[in-house]
Parts: C-alpha cells; structure tokens; sequence
C-alpha cells in the first residue's frame, strides 16, 4: 500500500506510522520521543474547527499538532 | 550499567544529619504539582533557577517517624535529551550537576495512569540513573474509566521499585504514598536499551568530555549521552566553554550512525512496551470515554466557539466587574493612610515623599492584585480542569497569523483588562521564542487603563451634544480594533525578523478532563500573588518614586500647576516640544505624555494639574474638557483639534506608557533587554501611527 501523509487521513480513521524522515524539521526527534515511532498505530480524533491544528491519538495519549508538522510524518492507513 | 554514585545516600554518615531532599519527577499535565501541594500544603516556596524563567519549588514535610523530608518540586519534562530550559533543569539537578541545587538522595516519579506508554519513557530514563525511587500511578480512575486494567504487582516487579496508585485530585492514595516515602526507597537497576555500537561509541565521547572537563560523573555514559543529546536552543546549564565540544561529539556520532537519536527513542518505546506486555491490559478498540463526550461539545465547531466566546466574556467580566470593589477598597485605604501621615507629619519633603512617593506607589503595586488573582484564578481552573489545550487548539488557527500559538490566546484577551496579568499568564506558553513575542505584542490590547484618557478626547473632539452616542462609540471601538491590529502586525512581523530562524514545535497535549482541587488552585492564586509583590512590585514602587521627584524637583513657588511645568519632568516637556509638535502635541501635552509613563489613567490628572483645573476629580471630565477645548497655541489657534484628539488617542494605542508592565516583562524575560526594546518599538509605532494620522489629517484638510 502507497505511504501517504497524516495530514490526508479522514477525522476517526486509524492507520501505521511508517517514517518520519529526518533532515525535515529539527524537532521530529521530539515527535518520536512522544511516542510515534515507526511501526506504531496513530488515529486521527479531529481536526479543530478551523481546520489546523490536528488532534491524534497514540500509544493511548492525545496530541495535537499543526498540519505544517504532521505532513512529514508518513503513513499507512490500516482497514478498521 | 553500574552507577557507583547511586550507593551513597543510603550509607553516608551525613545523610543523618541532612535532612533527606526528594525530587518529584513526570512528565507535563501528570498531576505533579497537585501531589506536591498535597504533600507540603503552604510550607513551600518559588523562586526562579538563575538566568531563566523556570520555577523552582521547594517545600517540606513530615515522614510517618516525623522525619522532615525536604521536597523539589521539579519542572515538567517529556524526556532527559532536554529541549527547553525546564527539561535541562531536570537532567541537571537528577545527575547532580547544579551547585545551587544538591543531587535528590531520592526521587518520587509520578505518571498519568491513562497515558502509561508516553510516561514511562521519561520513567525508565529517571531509573536509569539509579537514584532511589519510586513511582506514583496518578490518575487511576480515568484509565478505569479507559477500561485499562493494570497489573500494580507486575509493574513493581518490572521496574524494581513501589509502585502506588494514586487519585490526586481527590487525595486517595496519599496516605500511602507518603507511607512509601518515609521507608527506605530500593535502588533501580536497568540497563538503557542501546544498540551495542552507539553504547561503543559513547564510551569514547565520555573519555573526550572527561578530558574537557565537562563530565561530573564520569563513571556512567548516562551524563555523556544527555549532554550531546541537547537540544534547548539556550544551551541551559552546560557552560559556555564546553558548549562546542559537545556538539562536535553530537555532529560526530550523527555521521557515525545518521539518526541515532530516533533510534535510541524506538528502542525505549520497544522497552516499555515489553514491560508493559504482561502489566496493561486494554480494550481492542478505544473507548469513548467521559472526555470524548465532552469534547464532541466543546469542540464543536458551533457549539464549541458559542461556548468558548461565553466563557471568555465571563472572564473578561468577572475581571472588570469583580476587581472594581477591592481595587475601591485599596484606593481607599491608601488614601486614608496618606491622609493620616499628612495630619500626624510636619509638612516638608519628607513628607511628600512618603505620602506622594511610597504610600501612592505601594497602593499602586498592591491595586493590581485583585486583577491578578481573578485572573490566575480562571487560568488555573482552565489549565487543572483541561480546557485550557481546547481553547488553544480551537485558537491556533487564529492565532497563528500573528505568528502566535493558541496558548498565547487567554494571556492576549486578559490584557484588554491588564496587561499586568495578562504578561504573567504568559508562562503557560511552552516555547520561548512564543513566550518571547507573545510578551512584546502583548500591552498594545487596549487595556482599561487607556479607556478614561480616549473618554476624555472623545469628550474634547465633540462639543457637547453635537455628535450622537454611537459616533463616539464608533472611534472608541476604532481604537480597540486598530490596537488588536496592530498586535497581529507585530507578531507577524517579530516571526519575520528578530525571531527568524527560531521554530518551535507546537505540539499540544490534550489532557483528559479532570475535577479540579479547590487546595490546589487556592494555593496556585496566592503563590502569583505573592511572585508579583515581591519581583515586580519592588520594581514598579523604585520607578514610581523616581518618576514622582521628576514631577517634583526642582521646587519652585507657586501653585501646583507652575510647580510641575518648572519640575524635571516639565522642563523635558518643553524640551521634547520640537519633536512632538508634528504630532501636532504641545509641551503640555509632552508633560503629560512623560507622567503618564507612569500609567495611562494618570495622563488626566496630570493635565488637569497643568491647567489648574479646580475640582477636578475623576467622575466627572467636564471642566477639564471644557478648559482643554479652550486652550490655544501662542498664535491664537486651537491646541485640541478633532484631528489632534485622534493623534493623541492613536498614540496611547501603540506607546508602552506603563512601569508596571515594564517591570513584568523585566520579571518574565529575567532581564533588560526585552522590555528596553519593547519600550523602544511602541514609543516608535506610537510615533510613526500619530504623524501618520496628523500629518495626514492636516493634508486631506481637517
């Protein structure tokens, strides 16, 4: 299946965290140390009303990050 | 990996005679602060570590034997490879490497029970170090509530220390803790999860940082690995001459093994999860729990912004409406004092000195209490219930094109009352650089101390009668929105040039909701309450004192009107007239605009003093307007034109013309140089926005 970026999974749906390349942003490592690392299952809870930030659930905590961070971070969206 | 040093608190001679120091470890939003504040109650107390702005908090209690346990309270922190100032205050004082702070003899790590995974990466790291420890599973009734089962005795049995279930919010749990923490805590023995070659690696960078000097215990790899693995963009704790050997050893083991820090965080994960296999047991799917019915309302994308804009007007309100009594009260008994050392004091400058000087300017550090606690009061309750990371991530959006985060929306909108608190309200904002911009744009929300000094040129731009109710409302609230427009323009324009460069991550986390603790907030009130006093007051009473003999001195005789304009302050008027005058303000504008560098409001009493105003008090504005609407320019030519009005007005919008959020943001920034700047570019913009709207004026012929 193609890796698409988080930024593109539908509100509710859940997918595998495939890569976070390095080299995009400074702070992937901090995102990583949070808990998405490859291999792990992320859901998207919800967007906010606005559109940006992103609210996602992994490893049973809840973050939200901004769009311009989550479209490093490279997915395979897994059938529920 | 042995740790010889972890040995020595348990047998050494002195640690009978010092009193025992635990440190309290987890990660953010974990509930730390409310079990500390449920250990010590108000025997604690806040300062900053030196250089930055991160608390230090300090406290005591008693054992179950009556052993006095001195208490640290330590800042929240995600992991050890520190990215901020707090995070690297956590590695410092945990390997012993702060002078002013002694190693813990023990450590109390708390974790969120319904976030396991996530806590216990910092965990495992903290039992690494093998101080002695144990840890507290806070917040187990929403990890039940998650369906989460959680195996207490295998968790022991796998990290090698107690384990205690705890509610903090409720206070279950706390007996037994502190039943845990009065018996001998084991030592933890575990072995960081690290691929065989960067655990090779590391050991030749720890015999380079030994060499340099930069290592204090040289025994473990532990100290080599969190220093190179700094990512606090202020280098916090690491002395500036060690600074680029460390990096050189990060750079150099990056080229070695490219991404070997996102290895060693997928090792941890895979750690915890192993401990974790036969310890937590939890529903397939997620279930939806108290906190996703909540948020299906309050974030609504209708719902959620009615609900929100109703719960900012309240505060906003509760801000306005409440004060207004006890800043009353204040005023009152300040007065009454000064009135009370004029009749019992021989008349002479000492006198004036107390009554004018200290008495005015400790009533004038003591009137923004009221404000400040109201306002700490709902942050408080908005940050322990969980709704504050709502209204952030509702705001980020908006606040993003300012260049803002959503954390910075609650401080922003409080300073429509004052920026005083809303300044204060800033330390909610993780990152710096955030923090840093959101203090700058901050004063230019109009504040209510700007209110009676638009009223009063609103009432001087409009003869009486003339103009309806409405089209003074309208300039009024053109004021309000060209500040906030201003503020926006500001923030965009920081993020562009002195702060380019400088990202920050916005990672937000959502807490699930919680009840809060009435103990805890109350204690959160006083403990701001008393870091203004005591920080900023100081300031705020020295600059009043001198701002008050400027108006003062020389003495001359005469009446009180001829004495300001031969004062210091008058003479610096006259001498700023040059400059101001394309403004189209005159050196008795000048006056007031210096004295009102003390606060806005005082800009009014101030002119009614130069224009020796008799009677004129505070309610009520009409001999001043009438007195300014006839003053004239030596040529016979009206000073307070409509369009001047405007002129005035806009500058009060931009210009700092405040002490008490100078000495603030001197607090905040921990130093000069941001509140020098931020005087300097308001006065600026304040200047440039006036010329603009007279010069401008004058040209399209008003």
């Amino acid at each position: 299946m193609q890796a698409i970026p988080l930024t593109q999974l539908k509100d509710g749906s859940s997918a595998i965290i495939k890569d976070i390349p390095v080299g995009h942003d400074e702070h992937i490592t901090r995102l990583r140390e949070l808990g998405l690392v490859p291999g792990t299952k992320i859901r998207v809870v919800r967007r906010a009303p606005l559109g940006d930030p992103i609210e996602v659930a992994v490893r049973g905590s809840r973050i939200a990050m901004r769009r311009s961070e989550a479209r490093h971070i490279e997915i395979l969206p897994v059938q529920e | 990996m042995p740790v010889s040093s972890a040995a020595l608190p348990e047998a050494g001679p002195s640690s009978a005679i010092r009193e025992p120091v635990i440190a309290i470890v987890g990660n953010p939003n974990c509930g730390k602060s409310t079990i500390f504040n449920a250990l010590t109650g108000l025997k604690q107390k806040v300062a900053n570590y030196p250089g930055v702005t991160v608390e230090k908090r300090e406290g005591s209690c008693f054992s179950q034997h009556g052993k006095r346990l001195r208490l640290l309270d330590l800042p929240g922190a995600y992991s050890l490879n520190a990215r901020s100032p707090d995070e690297a205050v956590v590695r410092d004082v945990l390997m012993g490497r702060r002078k002013d702070t002694p190693r813990p003899d023990a450590v109390v790590l708390v974790a969120d029970a319904s976030n396991l995974e996530r806590n216990l990466y910092l965990t495992t790291q903290v039992l690494e170090l093998g101080l002695p420890a144990m840890l507290v599973l806070n917040m187990m009734d929403v990890a039940e509530a998650k369906k989460w089962r959680i195996d207490l005795k295998e968790l022991e049995q796998r990290l090698g220390v107690p384990v205690v279930p705890m509610q903090a919010t409720s206070g279950k749990g706390l007996v037994e803790l502190k039943a845990a923490m009065s018996r001998q805590l084991p030592v933890p023995k575990h072995t960081p999860p690290m691929p065989a070659e960067i655990s090779a690696a590391l050991d030749g960078i720890r015999q380079d940082l030994t060499n340099a000097g930069a290592l204090h215990d040289t025994a473990s790899l532990l100290e080599s690995l969190y220093l190179i693995s700094d990512h606090d963009p202020q280098h916090y704790g690491i002395a500036d001459a060690h600074i680029s050997r460390i990096s050189a050893c990060h750079d150099g083991l990056e080229k070695k093994f490219p991404g070997w820090e996102d290895r060693l965080a997928g090792a941890r994960y895979d750690a915890v999860e192993s401990i974790l296999k036969d310890v937590l047991r939890r529903p397939e799917k997620d279930e939806a729990t108290f906190t996703d019915r909540i948020d299906a309302v309050l974030l609504n994308p209708i719902f959620g912004f009615a609900i929100m804009l109703s719960a900012m007007v309240l505060l906003l309100y509760t801000i306005f409406a409440l004060s207004e009594a006890p800043m009353g009260w204040i005023e009152g008994a300040f007065g009454w004092a000064g009135d009370w050392v004029k009749g019992h004091m021989a008349e002479g400058d000492l006198r004036d000195l107390l009554v004018d000087g200290v008495i005015a300017g400790v009533g004038g550090v003591v009137i923004f209490l009221p404000q400040i606690m109201i306002l700490f009061f709902f942050i408080g309750l908005m940050e322990d219930t969980g709704y504050m990371a709502r209204v952030a991530f509702m705001m980020d959006r908006i606040m993003g094109w300012a260049g803002l985060n959503g954390k910075a929306f609650v401080p922003f909108l409080s300073a429509y009352a004052c920026a005083v608190p809303g300044i204060m309200a800033t330390r909610t904002i993780a990152s710096l650089k955030d923090r840093i911009v959101t203090i700058l744009v901050t004063p230019l929300a109009s504040c209510s101390a700007r209110l009676p000094v638009y009223m009063l040129m609103i009432a001087a731009m409009f003869p009486a009668g003339q103009v309806a109710a409405w089209q003074k409302a309208l300039v009024l609230v053109s004021m309000y929105a060209l500040g906030t427009l201003g503020a926006f323009c500001f923030g965009w324009l920081f993020n562009r040039t002195i702060m380019r460069g400088e990202t920050s991550l916005m990672v937000l986390e959502m807490p699930s909701y919680k009840r809060p603790s009435l103990k805890h907030l109350v204690i959160y009130v006083l403990e701001r309450a008393r870091i203004f006093i005591r920080r900023a007051g100081t300031v705020i009473l020295g600059l009043t004192i001198i701002l008050w003999a400027a108006m003062n001195y020389p003495k001359t005789e005469g009446d009180p009107s001829s004495q300001v304009a031969h004062s210091v302050a008058g003479m610096a008027g006259h001498a700023i007239e040059p400059v101001i005058k394309p403004l189209g303000f005159d050196w008795k504008i000048g006056i007031g605009l210096i004295a009102s560098f003390a606060a806005r409001e005082v800009f009014n009493s101030t002119m009614g003093v130069i224009y020796a105003v008799e009677n004129s008090d505070e309610e009520d504005i009409t001999p001043l307007r009438e007195h300014m609407q006839a003053e004239t320019w030596p040529d016979g030519a009206p000073v307070y034109t409509p369009l001047v009005c405007v002129s005035v007005m806009v500058f009060f919008v931009f210009a700092m013309q405040c002490l008490s959020t100078v000495a603030v943001v001197k607090r905040e920034t921990n130093g000069w140089k941001w509140p020098l700047f931020q005087i300097a570019y308001m006065t600026a913009a304040a200047y440039i926005a006036s010329l603009i709207v007279y010069q401008g004026g004058r040209l399209l012929g008003f």
